[in-house]
């Protein structure tokens, strides 16, 4: 259980980091242009081309391993059989 | 007193969480055009068929707000192996509904989901809600999550076509995510993933069993299982996605995974795409996994109730898997038709190969064939998974 609140913890003050990164957005000049970002638009350059398949793919994981999250979102049941 | 002072943690957060939607940023985000997707899979391996077909629709209605709505069919035919070892053949079903409804403001996107999704005995309901802003002259993307999770845990004790369900409990779970996404050069962007889960109520799984030694023809007895009613996990991702000198992506990630049933996990991941002209792209990856066992996981316990907590679920022994996908998309619209702007059909294709390292084999190992309880062969399978999927947008 110390664990549940150092996790916690951990996750509150994420949350705080967040609230300030947000509160000075589009404050800082970017050092990659916008004209400079052809290749990163590129949809091979998208972090999850299709989601219904990886969310697919982590609910045959998450069902089957002891580890779950930080990987995209599984959708729910139990995976019980 | 834990509880309640988590609790109080909890409460502290919901209220910075909600200051964060107060935050207003200057500068304008999109959202990702409609589109429409048919999906089907198959999984076969480890005693297991499972077929799903799936289908999505995602409509802007206005620049700022678009709602998508998806409905999951999933057929369980079979069981796996701890749970055939003590049972009978399985025929199951699960559906899903999810909806959601996406809101832009300047650089900031708000969303907002619910799922709901049914087995004969088991329910389940989650809704969640996310913020995303883009930064810093859109380099960065933080996203903040959060999401409560509703299940009802039941047992089927009749046949898979006369069932019986007796309801045993609830389960209740909270999921928090922060990611972050930074494009660091112009061919190089790296993310991190955080995510605490915290779990209450009823954990176990009621169709898997332990098993003890005993003076019985096999040497060994079967009884219920027993899980600790709370369980927090914590994990952390880090990824990066490179534009190689040619036009071709790499991806590397790596997930690290503790929880307190004392399971740590290691997951790398390496994917490879590579397009051909506007038609064609292909795939490839590779993912491995290892993880040490639950705490009170055993194999095989000295006596019954040797302990207060006691499972065998295989989920929850060290084990290791492997896994070689590929993926190929064609788009059959490239240039669009009508409303469709373009469509694309993908074949995706994954194996992989599981390893125990402390979960053996008593299915077909036993006594009976000179295999004392505990010395039985460590179990290993290999899954396959298929899918494929037309997505059209427009």
């Amino acid at each position: 259980m110390p664990s549940l609140k150092r996790s916690i913890r951990w996750a509150g003050a994420a949350l705080i980091a967040g609230a300030g990164l947000m509160s000075s957005a589009c404050s800082i000049q970017p050092w990659v242009k916008p004209y400079e970002r052809d290749r990163l638009a590129d949809p091979i350059m998208a972090w999850d081309r299709d989601a219904i398949s990886s969310a697919y793919l982590d609910h045959i994981r998450e069902s089957r391993e002891g580890s779950r999250g930080a990987s995209g979102s599984a959708g729910g049941g139990c995976g019980c059989n | 007193m834990m509880r309640v002072s988590a609790k109080r943690v909890v409460g502290r957060g919901a209220v910075i969480f909600t200051a964060l939607l107060l935050v207003r940023a200057t500068c304008a985000d999109v959202l990702p055009d409609d589109r429409a997707d048919i999906f089907y899979s198959k999984y076969s391996g480890g005693g297991m068929d499972i077929t799903g077909e799936s289908a999505l629709v995602r409509k802007k209605f206005t620049e700022n707000f678009a709602v998508e709505a998806s409905y999951f069919v999933d057929k369980v035919s079979g069981a796996s192996i701890d749970v055939l070892s003590q049972a009978s053949q399985i025929k199951d079903e699960r559906k899903q509904k999810s909806a959601t409804v996406e809101y832009v403001h300047d650089k900031t996107t708000y969303t907002a989901s619910i799922i709901n999704s049914v087995e004969r005995d088991y329910k389940s309901d989650t809704g969640s809600f996310s913020l995303k802003q883009d930064m810093f002259g859109d380099l960065t993307t933080l996203s903040l999550a959060f999401s409560n999770t509703n299940d009802t845990v039941g047992e089927n004790n009749g046949t898979a076509f006369v069932p019986v369900i007796d309801w045993l409990g609830h389960a209740e779970s909270r999921s928090y995510d922060v990611d972050l996404s930074q494009i660091l050069t112009k061919n190089f962007i790296g993310g991190v993933n955080f995510n605490v889960i915290t779990d209450q109520g009823y954990l176990a799984n009621p169709y898997r069993s332990v098993r003890f030694r005993a003076a019985t023809p096999t040497g060994y007895s079967l009884a219920s299982q027993t899980y600790p009613d709370t369980r927090t996990s914590t994990a952390v991702q880090m990824e990066g996605k490179y534009y190689l000198p040619y036009r071709a992506a790499i991806t590397a990630s790596f997930r690290y995974f503790r929880d307190t049933w004392a399971i740590v996990g290691n997951t790398y991941e390496l994917d490879y795409t590579h397009p051909i002209s506007n038609i064609w792209i292909l795939e490839g990856r590779f993912r491995y996994y290892k993880q040490n066992h639950a705490n009170f996981y055993n194999d095989l316990f000295d006596y019954a109730s040797e302990y207060r907590f006691e499972a065998r679920d295989q989920d929850l022994a060290a084990q290791d898997n492997y896994t070689l996908g590929a993926k190929a998309t064609y788009a059959f619209l490239p240039n669009g038709w009508k409303i469709f702007k373009r469509a694309t059909v993908t074949f995706d294709v994954s194996r992989i190969a599981f390893h125990y390292l402390d979960f053996r084999d008593i299915k077909y190992y036993g006594v009976a064939n000179g295999y004392q309880p505990g010395d039985e062969p460590l179990y290993q399978f290999n899954a396959t998974v298929y899918q494929i999927y037309m997505s059209m947008f427009f």
